[in-house]
């Protein structure tokens, strides 16, 4: 067979072309001698290829949901939100940007929500020897323009910095990974001369208790954690209560009563948000249900989008989240029109045609004062809860779709909850299988809010198991 | 009618099979060159950022610019399967580590992730996004509505290439002269085909191609950029080819039956079906696992008639 027949010897000379191709399908080709040795090759190949295709594959996709389930409390641990606006053009502060709701609710005393591990505690020195600038450091998980998470919590560093002028050296770490290299960068900040070190990450909290224990003239404050030591505090606060309030905008909003909401994982801080966020809707809307769906993970756009279409599609016409921090739930939510909840970040700006509202922190509430009694050398190690009546947490600015109405129902509530935090969760609640898990005029004590494991009546769905 | 959860899935398949298939498209014309890609993934994800990146600093109207995005996510693509090209045709490396090195190298913890930290894609919010249109206002039409009129641009643009790859491999002079490049190189090689041109040309066509596709991702799933977003896609993207028998036709029906499996999880989670989600999210790459062990048969082999010189370095004197 000479060359030039070999190459015109083609299953496609005789064009059978057409679309589909069942020649293809159906036909095997005519196989020269050559042709066969190279066949015998990519019989080899093929299999070979497909197989460690297959595996990286798996093992990409299993890592993600792997690596994020071990950060058990940190909502927005879900580090960065690329889409939400930007500062310049969205007010974060919402203090200032619900100017009416801040004054129904006064202020009350951060330190009122702030236990020492142990009454009578000598207070911990780490305050600046030499008389120069106190020098404090935070550690964060992601880079400080996520858009979420870490850059909340460096908007308050800077706070804390601006509050204190030279009297504070603030410093930070970004996109500190969750391992063996925390442990590192705290010898190194040590090392450099910082005494108060923050930690934002809930998957930082095993290293800071060592560091802790190494380093007992150090101040340790740490975010979402639970662990304890003479010098390890803990700082959270009520998102529960906020979550309420947003709830209550859903409810509102809501016409035909089905309402979906977003949810990342089992954990109790987020089946607290669930609850309150349902019993909010049901405050406004009796016979509503949300459908609760769980996506796996802090941040996951993509799925989140596709998660939220579904639920759209399902028939609910508002939606909501919980521990999830990318504002993909609102692409979705805005492509059909329907208003929608959010978490953590104001999104009124890029999203004001569907935007109610949402729970926002407010770190440096707890961070200053802290850091004034390290100057006044007053600082003991404790745990501070923080809530609405300090402005540990807050909410965010009301959207066009919030009625006035129903924002002076809200504020009315705030100012409730801001006098008693974790007053949604009073008696009689029962839970979807209808048992009763609080008698009628009790509340939930702060334990049993910070071991909840029970979804209350209206919840469409399931604690995952494990 | 519309909600109806067939509708709600058919729909779906078609939304996120559309990135499936603009890299399984360009796989099938790397693959019928005869250069096996295993950096699909890789050239996804550096589309993906690229594209995200073009969206905040392209100016001009949004259309000029999600356009003028597509095609920087389409040229990155293709250079980094130049770069395929080069190991694997020039310097006649092994394919199949010479993609998994481009994967690795540009993929989720690379080159992708280390431009969107340089280049601080996550700072700014991207609000430039491919957006569904209402084709003809005929989106609420029952049935026909969502699956053909409500649709973004680039699922309508994939149609169009669809028929045109067809035309183009089957019908044409150029495509034969491929098909000759990926079944016999020598052979070609002696009618006077560059063989090197070709491979090269074909293979990113196919970088530029994965690039579209992981433009999609970051354009019109979501106007936003993730680490490692495409998770997967790419791998699947390969299976693609295989299970579409090397032709765009049946490439373009397996992407749609991969998007119908990867969103089935979410649309039977929110209507209450009481099947674990972790199954049905496993399910595209169970499907994978299936149609490659398929075809790997010698039954299949002989039928389906992959390219035979696929995966197999041309060394022009080596006879």
């Amino acid at each position: 067979m000479n060359s030039w027949s070999q190459a015109c010897d083609w299953p496609g000379r005789t064009e059978f072309g057409g679309w589909p191709h069942t020649y293809y399908l159906f036909n095997a080709p005519a196989i020269s001698g050559e042709e066969i040795l190279n066949k015998r090759l990519s019989k080899k190949w093929l299999p070979l290829a497909a197989t460690i295709a297959l595996g990286v594959g798996l093992v990409a996709c299993g890592d993600d949901n792997g690596s994020s389930s071990e950060d058990t409390t940190a909502a927005a641990e879900a580090t960065a939100d690329t889409t939400a606006p930007a500062d310049t053009t969205a007010p974060t502060d919402t203090a200032a940007a619900t100017e009416s709701s801040e004054a129904a609710a006064p202020a009350g005393d951060w330190s009122a929500n702030f236990k020492p591990w142990e009454e009578g505690a000598a207070p911990v020195a780490c305050g600046p020897k030499d008389g120069g600038a106190l020098k404090a450091a935070w550690v964060y998980v992601g880079p400080i323009n996520d858009g979420g998470w870490t850059q909340t919590h460096d908007e308050a560093r800077q706070k804390v910095q601006e509050h204190f002028g030279d009297k504070i050296e603030t410093t930070y770490k970004e996109n500190v990974p969750e391992g063996e290299q925390v442990s590192q960068v705290i010898e190194d900040l040590i090392a450099d001369g910082n005494t108060v070190i923050f930690g934002t990450s809930f998957g930082f909290q095993d290293a800071f208790l060592a560091a802790a224990e190494k380093h007992p003239d150090v101040c340790f404050e740490f975010a979402t954690g639970y662990k304890s030591a003479g010098n390890l505090s803990q700082f959270y606060g009520a998102a529960e209560d906020t979550d309420y309030l947003t709830g209550m905008a859903a409810g509102a909003a809501s016409k035909n009563g089905k309402l979906g909401y977003l949810a990342s994982f089992g954990i109790p801080e987020v089946v607290r948000g669930i609850n309150a966020w349902t019993l909010g809707v049901r405050a406004m809307n009796p016979d509503a249900t949300v459908k609760v769906v769980w996506v796996n993970s802090w941040f996951d756009p993509p799925n989140e989008r596709k998660q939220a279409e579904a639920l759209i599609a399902a028939g609910v016409d508002v939606l909501g989240m919980k521990g999830i921090d990318s504002p993909a739930t609102g692409d979705a939510a805005k492509a059909k029109g329907i208003p929608w909840a959010g978490y953590n970040r104001d999104n009124s700006a890029n999203y004001g045609d569907v935007w109610l509202t949402g729970t926002q922190y407010h770190w440096d509430v707890y961070e200053i004062p802290r850091l004034q009694q390290v100057l006044d050398g007053a600082w003991v190690a404790g745990n501070y809860y923080g809530n609405i009546g300090d402005g540990f947490v807050g909410l965010s600015t009301y959207g066009d779709l919030v009625s006035a109405e129903t924002r002076a129902t809200i504020d009315a509530k705030k100012a409730e909850l801001a006098a008693n935090p974790g007053g949604e969760f009073t008696g009689p609640i029962k839970d979807t299988a209808g048992k009763e898990q609080l008698a009628a005029g009790k509340q939930h004590t702060y334990e049993e809010l910070m071991g909840m494991q029970y979804l209350v009546e209206g919840v469409d769905g399931e604690i995952p198991a494990g | 009618m519309n909600s109806n959860i067939f509708i709600v899935i058919a729909w779906s398949a078609i939304f996120y099979g559309t990135p499936l298939f603009f890299a399984a498209l360009g796989g099938v014309f790397t693959e019928r060159s005869g250069v096996l890609n295993l950096g699909v993934e890789g050239m996804m994800l550096i589309g993906g950022v690229t594209g995200a990146w073009a969206s905040l600093h392209v100016g001009g109207s949004a259309w000029f610019t999600l356009s003028a995005a597509i095609c920087i996510a389409m040229a990155a693509g293709a250079v980094v399967a130049a770069l395929h090209a080069f190991l694997c045709v020039t310097l006649k490396a092994n394919q199949t580590v010479a993609g998994l090195s481009i994967t690795i190298f540009a993929g989720a913890v690379g080159l992708s992730s280390y431009f969107a930290n340089i280049w601080k894609v996550a700072e700014d919010p991207v609000t430039r996004q491919i957006r569904r249109l209402d084709v003809f206002g005929l989106a609420d039409t029952p049935i026909v509505g969502p699956l053909l009129f409500n649709h973004t641009i680039l699922t309508y643009l994939s149609w169009v290439m669809c028929a045109v790859a067809s035309w183009y491999l089957f019908r044409t002079k150029i495509g034969l002269q491929l098909r000759a490049v990926g079944e016999s190189p020598q052979t070609a090689d002696a009618m006077g085909i560059n063989v090197v041109k070709y491979r090269y040309i074909h293979t990113m066509l196919g970088g530029a191609l994965a690039g579209l596709g992981g433009a999609f991702y970051s354009l019109a799933i979501v106007p936003t950029w993730v680490d490692g977003m495409t998770k997967g896609a790419g791998w699947i993207a390969i299976a693609l080819v295989i299970f579409g028998f090397w032709r765009p036709g049946l490439t373009l029906l397996g992407a749609y039956l991969f998007g119908a499996l990867q969103s089935l999880g979410t649309v039977l989670k929110s209507r209450s079906f009481d099947i674990p989600g972790d199954v049905l999210d496993a399910l595209p790459f169970v499907m994978t696992i299936v149609v490659l062990v398929l075809v790997s048969t010698r039954f299949a082999h002989k039928r389906i008639g992959a390219p035979a010189a696929l995966g197999v370095p041309y060394e022009r004197e080596e006879r």
